[in-house]
């Protein structure tokens, strides 16, 4: 029964409605392929029991006649979503045995609406990377890898959800993205991850990183089934005040494949100096592909783009490190002792965190510090208005962006370990719609020299994730992408 | 500006972090690394700009001034790594 792990979400929802087969037997597939998958490391916590019990539910219900829009559908939750009772890790050795006694608002709407979950998937160390190289429990592999089989990263920060998406380990994943953790992941691993709005998904019970710019949001085989899931992910929470209360449209309607006359954005400045020609090339060729499908194309500036990662790595670690205040060998996690108080939140802390988390604590501590709060943090904030100022006065002219998602394909293991701004430069088109809220999604539309995915990068208005997904969906069908990893991974099991 | 070893271990302490003290060195060159990248953003004229502080135009929402939650002592205290009578446990504070 293994093709039942080739089945996308709206594939698998066809089949269960028609009675085919049942979630039981969806999800034993999975959990069957999930042990298989071992070599790839992308769970940090296997729940089998759990997506059975959850399964069997799914299936009663479904005989009931109460069908949840993901009624019976088995999916890897990244392993920064609060799950009560099951082990939460955020991939750091800081939280050691920490089992949540709540619930995350995006997790709840989705076991609201029948899904099932297979386990809890790694992710760079508190989501700090674009590799999943920083985990404490080991790196992620990437599923594809180039042709003459050197092993590839997978991405990050939401490395582990792209793994066992793109490996079929789960129908689909959950994940969240800072300054672009769902859509470089996506496009290393060929698949389609949309970051929603900030405000649409609640951040309540996701474990912070940086406040002002972490969202929700999923990781699909398809642009179809990231419209469904992102319908259940998303909605109005006041557990979480930045949470925003509009209604969230069946995201699936928008999907007609009709773009005639919709205006498509294309910023001079993401042509940058030094990006390899397939990444380039594959932009020109959305770009005809929104031509010929009836789109509108217009040149358009967004003058700060090259302001932005600097910006981002102000922000994001001054949040974090106020963020990680929290993790002191108190109330949860690690402890190690000390003679006193202070040393034991030292040593804690000192032993709990991973190389990268501690320098970006670091440097979010220093420019938050008395006298360089104006030149550093204040500063950045005041550039992040004028690059949220670039997109909102681009989509006075236009109606959504394109570029690349990431400037290459996957790179080797340890091929920016040693340099961390090389590593950050990775996230160079996805870090401004970050900064500025906006939703953007990574749809995989093609196949570099290397023989590895490269992604397309839709960027839309504010709550506007329907248009960033008709228009998603529209370069997937001409890109007709369908190509899959070779299957290395069960040999190696 | 640049970063020195004792700016290092004044800023980790801050950050209740122990740091070994052969790792200062390496530590402030990295910090100093990206502190000269972000110096950058000094070339952008950002005066009458002001700060970005939500991307979410939008009131904050409010709520009854009501408890809404509860009694969860056991809950609250389940993860912790030492919990005592009914309390956290940390090490003496008070001679």
């Amino acid at each position: 029964m293994s093709e039942l792990t080739d089945l996308t979400i709206a594939g698998a929802l066809s089949g269960l409605d028609k009675g085919e087969f049942t979630s039981r037997e969806l999800t034993q597939a999975y959990i069957a392929e999930v042990e298989n998958g071992r070599a790839l490391n992308a769970f940090t916590t296997e729940t089998p029991d759990k997506a059975l019990e959850m399964a069997d539910a799914a299936d009663a219900a479904r005989r009931s006649g109460d069908v949840g829009p993901l009624n019976g559908i088995p999916l890897a939750i990244k392993d920064l979503f609060c799950t009560k009772g099951v082990l939460t890790t955020a991939s750091s050795h800081i939280l050691h045995g920490f089992k949540p006694p709540y619930e995350s608002s995006v997790t709840s709407n989705l076991w609201r609406d029948g899904a099932v979950m297979l386990g809890k998937v790694s992710l760079d160390e508190f989501a700090m990377g674009s590799s999943n190289e920083t985990s404490f429990y080991g790196p992620v592999q990437n599923p594809w890898r180039t042709t003459d089989g050197k092993a590839r990263v997978p991405g990050g920060s939401s490395g582990g959800s792209a793994a066992a998406v793109a490996a079929h380990l789960a129908a689909a994943a959950t994940g969240t993205d800072t300054g672009g953790s769902i859509r470089q992941p996506a496009s290393f691993c060929g698949l389609a991850g949309i970051k929603p709005t900030y405000g649409r998904c609640s951040r309540w019970g996701i474990i912070a990183f940086a406040s002002s710019l972490d969202q929700a949001g999923p990781i699909t085989r398809n642009v179809e089934d990231a419209a469904i899931m992102l319908r259940s992910m998303a909605g109005y929470d006041p557990k979480d005040s930045t949470s925003i209360n509009t209604p969230v449209p069946d995201y699936r309607k928008a999907l007609t494949g009709d773009i005639r006359g919709l205006k498509i954005g294309i910023p001079q400045e993401y042509r940058m100096e030094g990006t390899p020609p397939d990444v380039l090339a594959l932009w020109d060729r959305g770009i005809q592909w929104m031509k010929d499908a009836g789109a509108q194309i217009v040149d358009i500036s967004l003058p700060h783009t090259k302001y932005a990662l600097a910006t981002y790595y102000i922000v994001a670690p001054a949040e974090a490190s106020s963020n990680l205040a929290r993790y002191d060998g108190v109330r949860y996690g690690l402890r190690e002792q000390g003679g006193n108080l202070i040393e034991m939140y030292e040593n804690t802390r000192g032993a709990g965190f991973g190389e990268e988390v501690q320098r970006r604590i670091l440097i979010g501590t220093y420019v938050l510090s008395a006298g360089y709060y104006d030149a550093y943090y204040l500063k950045a904030q005041k550039v992040r208005t004028l690059i949220a100022q670039d997109f909102e006065q681009a989509f006075g002219r236009v109606d959504a962006i394109l570029t690349p998602t990431a400037p290459c394909s996957a790179f080797s293991p340890g091929e920016k370990s040693d340099d961390p701004i090389s590593m950050y430069l990775n996230d160079v088109f996805t870090v401004p719609a970050s900064l500025a809220g906006i939703p953007g999604m990574s749809v995989p539309a093609g196949i570099c020299s290397a023989g590895l995915p490269l992604g397309l990068q839709i960027l839309g208005r504010p709550f506007e994730e329907e248009t960033v997904l008709k228009v998603g969906h529209v370069i997937e069908q001409a890109a007709a992408f369908g190509a899959r990893p070779r299957i290395w991974w069960k040999e190696a099991a | 500006m640049s970063v020195d070893t004792k700016t290092v271990a004044r800023i980790a302490h801050l950050a209740r972090l122990k740091v070994p003290e052969d790792r200062l060195e390496p530590l402030a060159g990295e910090l100093n690394q990206l502190l000269a990248w972000v110096e950058q953003l000094s070339e952008v004229n950002t005066d009458n700009v002001p700060p970005l502080t939500s991307v979410v135009h939008a009131r904050l929402p409010r709520r009854d001034d009501v408890v809404t939650d509860g009694d969860r002592q056991a809950d609250v205290l389940a993860n912790a790594p030492d919990a005592q009578n009914g309390f956290f446990a940390v090490p003496k504070v008070i001679e």
